[in-house]
């Protein structure tokens, strides 16, 4: 079991996370499975072909069969093969606010997932175990959404033009000036798309001539945005320091592959918390590390503003830290804030030049002025700003209910990866068998959770991922519940494959007045 | 080692941003305090809005604002995941459906920004190694979109189908010298339906002949034709009566005539169904929130709908598409002959350019001189916006302009004004 807990001058509370290996029979036991569903997949196509099935797949036109094929046939084999017979448990409706419960819509297929049919029925209340609601702002509540509705009025939904040109609305920069009083820092810019901040902005910043150095499991949007930029592009080992600071020497050292020139800036490019691991960065050591070698460091904290820190602030307050150690702070508002569109803030020099430079100010629209005061609303609730301490006693449920969830399901003895203080939680299935069984009889015992596998994750190690929110617990039945199916649905599939943490004393923790260290 | 010291300690990087200019036009820009309506108060100032595409005046319409509102109120605003945990709400299934039968394609998915759209959609079907052939006047979004494929780009002159034809010519012989690999490079055009660059349309026709004489796909992006041209305001595909199965992909963004924010794609479900696996904005990123799907469904009843004006006693109808396209004539016409300035666009395109007839030696020079034209016309009541690109990263610059954007909320007496106005502002500015 690696257990991280480093060097402790730099970290002022115990840094501890997990990433047990499965015991050897699990990992032959996947590769087993994949074997046999590849098996029978080249026998359905073989039957496909000689027309012995019947062929679902939507074909080309007439017209155009003597075209280049526009999908090669092996592409498309894990999709129609091994993916098709699990579809049911991803792309599913839902019909009401994502809260912490929610309403999904009864779909059933007579074709083994080729096509879906609505039932008209909808399955109601189904806990809520997928969605990115950390602090609970998904809500409908007409008092919490006074001031939404009224912006809604009076500006409408569309904006019709870049920020560049009539696109920025007093709207607009009043949500900039919060956000940066917000994240402690001179200046902030906001856009319309999560997705889009990294993808626009990064090659913005760095172009030819520049080092990006990438975690290895960064989000898609880190990776597209650093291609798009046309700087060289080198990864190191997940959160492993060693490996980042090996990169910055050589670079340094070394200078660009062939000329040996200096390199022009070096970037490195970390998440707060990595969405599919449940792992926090070590910032102070990565802070640290690039102060020796005068890097960049470009923060982005997708899942952890709002989840993480002692007021909500994101991994920069967990640490302890100062915001001006980071030199880009990016986020997104789609996760904590219930909203949409992300941001990147920082000193004055850097919103200054992305405000001219950034390919969205010039090309795409700005935010839409009703979603804008949603995080305007939801993130004075968090500053406090709104006269209640709603904000805060949100940010503290969360890190209750992650700690407890957390360890009780270490207790019960299944793997799971992560720091102890992430809301989001992956626990591991491994075997693709699994991966259909387990959504389905979870959404049979009425929760809804998100399982992900290939190739979203390394091939044999598939996983369930639940994110923790704040509003589960305004009735303690709802983690309970989770938690009691998870035991049955455990012992059920056997996905108890933790060797360590077995409980001694069991009984205790089946009082439901769980009172938390803090 | 101790070389290896020095030379950490001496490297010096390049300051993370270079510093901008405190009177970098960007960094002055308009702040528009309200809606940016018909009406709209721009730095304070109560103008026309000339600058927004706000083409069908749907941002304000108060169906809309209503279907939102109850959105709001079912769903909250924001949807908390991407489309495949979670985040698929019936609204979405709803306005995917509608579109695809408004457009009278099979299918259709749609995206939570509109710059996404076009960008996540090329790369799922391009690879390395494809060709895709590509109009230099495609937009931004386009560029990042084949820049993001790592395909094989070729630019052919805008709208020259000659030189299209050459390009494609040049590629069948390549092909001869290696059958093999050729049989298995896929082949794209790529152009807009109106492009936002030069306000010109795109001869379909000729490029339907060519796509199946050198057996080529077609992706049309309509961003600014959608809602605008053709009878019912289907686009181009309307505009010309071309089977829109003829058309392999359309993408076009809701931000312009829907009035809402997103963009969708469109065509046969052999070819969008890829992209709900591989497009990398619809996967990765979260789905667009419910309030903003409500409202374009509101948008597209509308459309469809198509509301009629009765004009004088003649009992004369016209709809909402019509009466754009004579206001759009119209002021074409009107800002025709204007002494230093140049009308570039299609009579019928509702985004059009002026250019400077003669530069005055730097483009610096040239975009001062148009704002000053641009802050003469904002003092008079009438809001106008040069059109910004970024100079350094596109692939073919268009020369610095003024943008003129009809939309049909503005009266006849208002369109006559902004003509007169943009005259006297020439007059006074250019001479």
């Amino acid at each position: 079991q690696k257990n991280g807990v480093s060097n402790g001058s730099l970290y002022k509370k115990p840094f501890t996370e997990h990433f047990e290996q499965a015991p050897l029979y699990v990992a032959v036991l996947t590769f087993v499975g994949f074997g046999v569903g590849t098996i029978f997949g080249y026998l359905r196509d073989f039957m496909r072909a000689w027309g012995l099935e019947k062929c679902n797949i939507a074909a080309e036109r007439e017209q155009q069969k003597d075209f280049v094929p526009l999908y090669q046939d092996f592409e498309n084999f894990y999709t129609r093969n091994l993916y098709m017979r699990i579809r049911d448990n991803w792309n599913r409706p839902i019909c009401s606010v994502p809260g912490p419960q929610f309403d999904l819509m009864e779909r059933v297929t007579d074709d083994y997932n080729w096509t879906f049919r609505f039932t008209g029925r909808t399955i109601k209340n189904v806990i809520n175990m997928g969605s990115y609601n950390y602090l609970g702002f998904a809500e409908k509540d007409a008092n919490a959404l006074k001031t939404v509705t009224k912006e809604l009025q009076k500006y409408g939904t569309g904006i019709c033009s870049t920020r560049q040109e009539m696109g920025t609305l007093d709207k607009h920069i009043e949500l900039e000036k919060l956000v940066a009083r917000f994240l402690g820092v001179e200046d902030a810019m906001v856009f319309g798309m999560g997705f889009a901040t990294n993808s626009m902005n990064i090659p913005a910043l760095v172009g030819k001539g520049c080092l990006i150095l990438s975690d290895e499991l960064n989000h898609t949007s880190l990776v597209l945005g650093a291609r798009l930029s046309g700087a060289t592009i080198k990864i190191f080992k997940h959160n492993n320091v060693q490996s980042l600071e090996s990169l910055l020497k050589d670079a340094i050292i070394y200078g660009q592959p062939r000329s040996h020139r200096a390199w022009k800036k070096i970037i490195i490019l970390v998440e707060g918390i990595y969405s599919m691991e449940g792992s926090i960065v070590r910032l102070p050591e990565i802070v640290s590390l690039k102060k020796k070698y005068k890097a960049y460091l470009y923060l982005d904290e997708a899942h952890s503003i709002g989840a993480v820190g002692a007021t909500g602030r994101g991994v920069v307050e967990y640490f302890g830290m100062n915001p001006d150690d980071v030199d880009v702070l990016m986020g997104t508002f789609t996760k904590s804030f219930g909203a949409a569109g992300g941001y990147i803030a920082g000193k004055k020099d850097l919103v200054d030049f992305l405000r001219t430079h950034s390919h969205s100010a010039v090309y795409a629209t700005s935010m839409c002025p009703p979603v804008a005061e949603q995080i305007i609303r939801a993130m004075k609730c968090l500053m406090g700003l709104d006269g209640t301490t709603q904000g805060l006693q949100r940010v503290h449920q969360l890190g209750k209910n992650t700690r407890y969830f957390r360890r009780r399901l270490h207790e019960m003895g299944f793997i799971i990866y992560g720091n102890d203080d992430s809301p989001v939680v992956p626990l591991l299935l491994y075997m693709p068998g699994k991966i259909g069984a387990f959504a389905r009889r979870m959404l049979e015992k009425n929760i809804g959770v998100v399982v992900v596998g290939f190739p979203a994750t390394p091939i044999t190690e598939s996983r369930a991922r639940f994110c923790v929110s704040a509003a589960h617990t305004r009735e303690i039945i709802m983690v309970l519940q989770v938690l009691n199916a998870l035991d049955e649905l455990g012992d059920f599939l056997q996905l108890k494959y933790s060797r360590y943490s077995k409980s001694s004393h069991p009984e205790l923790y089946e009082d439901t007045r769980f009172e938390l260290e803090d | 080692l101790q070389e290896k010291e020095e030379l950490i300690e001496e490297w010096q990087p390049e300051p993370l941003v270079p510093p901008v200019s405190k009177d970098h036009p960007a960094l002055n820009y308009n702040i528009v305090s309200g809606p940016p309506t018909h009406k709209i108060t721009v730095n304070g100032k109560e103008c026309i809005n000339f600058a927004s595409f706000n083409f069908l005046g749907l941002l304000d319409n108060e169906k809309v604002k209503n279907a939102a509102q109850a959105s709001l109120k079912k769903y909250g605003v924001g949807t908390c995941g991407p489309r495949g945990f979670y985040g698929t709400f019936d609204v979405h299934l709803e306005l995917e459906e509608r579109l695809a039968k408004f457009m009278r394609t099979e299918e259709a998915i749609i995206y939570s920004y509109g710059f996404a759209t076009i960008a996540s959609a090329i790369p799922a079907y391009s690879k390395r190694g494809d060709i895709v052939f590509v109009d230099e006047a495609a937009c931004f979004a386009i560029q990042k979109g084949l820049q993001a494929s790592r395909s094989n780009i070729k630019l052919f002159k805008h709208n020259d189908m000659a030189d299209l034809e050459r390009l494609l010519k040049e590629q069948e012989t390549e092909d001869q010298k290696n059958p093999r690999k050729a049989r298995v490079t896929r082949r794209f055009i790529v152009v807009e339906g109106l492009y936002m660059n030069t306000g010109d349309v795109c001869p379909l026709p000729e490029l339907i002949k060519l796509k199946y004489k050198y057996k080529v796909r077609i992706f049309l992006e309509e961003s600014l034709s959608f809602g605008v041209l053709g009878e019912h305001g289907r686009g181009i595909t309307e505009h010309f009566g071309i089977n829109i199965d003829d058309i392999d992909l359309i993408s076009a963004n809701m931000e312009n005539s829907l009035a809402s924010i997103g963009g969708f794609c469109c065509g046969r479900s052999f070819v969008i169904d890829h992209q709900r696996l591989s497009g990398q904005g619809y996967c990765f990123s979260a789905s667009l929130p419910p309030l903003l799907a409500a409202a374009a469904i509101e948008a597209l009843n509308i459309m469809e709908d198509n509301p009629v004006l009765f004009v004088c006693l003649f009992v004369f109808c016209l709809d909402i598409f019509q009466i754009l396209q004579g206001k759009c004539k119209r002021i074409h016409r009107a800002l025709q002959g204007i002494s230093g300035l140049k009308l570039v666009g299609e009579s019928f395109s509702p985004a059009l350019h002026l250019q400077l007839e003669e530069s005055c030696g730097s483009r610096e020079n040239d975009v001062k001189l148009l704002k000053r034209v641009v802050d003469y016309c904002m003092n008079s009541g009438i809001a106008l916006t040069q059109a910004c690109y970024l100079e350094k990263e596109e692939k073919c610059l268009p020369p610095p302009s003024i943008r003129v954007v009809v939309t049909v909320e503005q009266t006849e007496q208002e369109l006559d004004k902004a003509a007169s106005l943009i005259r006297e502002a020439a007059q006074s500015v250019l001479n």
